[in-house]
């Protein structure tokens, strides 16, 4: 008893469907929860680096208004913007590894998928996602770091005068700004591992590794 | 028997023709494949045997689109994927073609049910309908009851049954099983090739599998042998038994 429900003449070969973003966050999300530690290593690399720009910009804001027309502050000033430039470029690139890691290791899931009917884009969208995540999750809370940090060794420096040293809505364009930083950085820092990801061969899935 | 159902479609599902595949391999050009022509009926249960590095595994991945031919053309239901464009392939490799693994491939971070919607989700079929799809082919392979368990939680077998009912999901023309009893023990493997005929005699899918395992050719409708980048030869399993049957013969 043969039953043919699928075979035969099928009708043409269409242009695959491009998935709704919802799939692909779904997956992004799945995949986070289930490798947390490595997402966490990940995350942490953002994290200090937006919790150290936080903290250097928040220590301005706390300190006493200091004379900008003194060469010392601004020499002071430039440094700690080299330290800032410097780190976040630092962090940019661990991530940037370690996403690259995250498409070597998962080299056959990613072979898999095409061979299943995802698109390249799909993969592109599949790690921009993840990491884009990571970078805002990361970036909030790295926002806190920093901040916290600052307050509390002002706290001990200034008493209670601390409280209402800083306005809400400086604090408020600061945690913006840490937020687009960090999440601009990992999206950037994602761009070469979700290239590769995407010219992952689907025969990449038949891999046997000795 | 070899079925060949010839409804609206042409009888072979897949031609090759004339296929060469050469490898750059540092100044050397390694030829793969020289001129491989065969022709795939619907239906049929199909083993490709040779030795490692005969072209088997080349001449596979150009059945599943998986790799384009140096020259020559290979067809899947008259369409010459040499002609499609990337966004053609993925919706072929989706709808056309099944994919079973050596190392099974589940996506580790799914359950067994997910796994299996996925290229349904990848066709854009509703969530609804995958769901129940997807029970109904789990419920098949006889996982009806281990459908939220992760690949970890299943065993070698359990998990290749998972992927058979995910190279199902969309109704494909073809299955390709790349080995697909090479990672697993004697009685389990023998269980998954069972499943394998079963499938192909039920619903009539034709399945193609590259193989060493000698109980594939027990089941296999036709052999072809690969050695050195050429056909060697083609049998069918009517000869097969009849030489089996021979040497049994001789050693009673």
């Amino acid at each position: 008893m043969s039953t043919v429900q699928h075979a035969t003449g099928k009708g043409a070969i269409r242009k695959q469907v491009q998935l709704p973003l919802s799939v692909a966050f779904r997956i992004a999300l799945l995949n986070i929860r289930v490798r947390f530690l490595r997402a966490l290593i990940t995350a942490a690399g953002i994290m200090l680096g937006i919790a150290f720009f936080t903290a250097v910009r928040a220590a301005a804001l706390y300190a006493p208004p200091l004379d900008p027309n003194d060469p010392a502050t601004i020499e002071a000033a430039t440094r700690q913007t080299w330290l800032v430039v410097m780190s976040l470029l630092m962090s940019t690139v661990g991530i940037s590894n370690s996403m690259l890691m995250a498409v070597t290791e998962r080299y056959k899931e990613i072979g898999t998928m095409k061979c299943l009917g995802a698109l390249d884009s799909f993969i592109v969208k599949l790690f921009f996602l993840e990491s884009g995540l990571l970078g805002v999750v990361a970036s909030f809370i790295g926002f806190f770091v920093g901040w916290g940090l600052v307050f509390l060794i002002n706290l001990f420096r200034q008493g209670s005068a601390v409280f209402s040293a800083v306005s809400l809505g400086a604090l408020g364009w600061l945690l913006l700004q840490a937020m687009a930083i960090g999440v601009l950085l990992t999206v950037v820092a994602t761009i070469l591992p979700a290239i590769r990801a995407a010219k992952m061969p689907p025969a990449a899935a038949l891999r046997v590794e000795v | 028997m070899a079925t060949t159902q010839t409804n609206q479609g042409s009888e072979f599902v897949v031609r090759v023709r004339d296929v060469v595949k050469e490898y750059q391999m540092g100044k050397l050009t390694v030829r793969a494949l020289d001129g491989v022509t065969l022709d795939i009926y619907r239906g049929e249960y199909l083993s490709i045997m040779g030795p490692s590095g005969s072209g088997k595994s080349t001449l596979f991945n150009m059945i599943g689109g998986l790799d384009k031919p140096t020259s020559g053309s290979v067809f899947i239901d008259d369409v010459d994927m040499a002609q499609l464009d990337p966004q053609e392939l993925a919706f072929l490799r989706c709808h056309r073609i099944g994919y079973i693994f050596q190392t099974f491939n589940l996506i580790p971070v799914m359950t067994a049910l997910e796994n299996v919607t996925l290229p349904m989700v990848f066709a854009g079929v509703t969530a609804d309908e995958a769901r129940e799809r997807g029970i109904e082919l789990l419920t098949l392979v006889g996982l009806g009851g281990r459908l939220h368990h992760k690949p970890t939680e299943l065993s070698g077998g359990q998990q290749q049954r998972v992927a058979i009912a995910r190279a199902l999901a969309n109704n494909p023309s073809i299955i390709l099983a790349d080995e697909p009893t090479g990672n697993l023990d004697l009685k389990t493997g023998k269980e998954i090739i069972e499943l394998l005929k079963k499938l192909n005699k039920e619903r009539g899918v034709t399945i193609i599998s590259a193989t060493h395992d000698l109980k594939m050719l027990d089941i296999s409708d036709r052999i072809v042998w690969i050695r050195d980048g050429k056909i060697e030869r083609v049998e069918l399993r009517s000869e097969l038994e009849l030489k089996v049957g021979e040497v049994e013969g001789e050693a009673g």
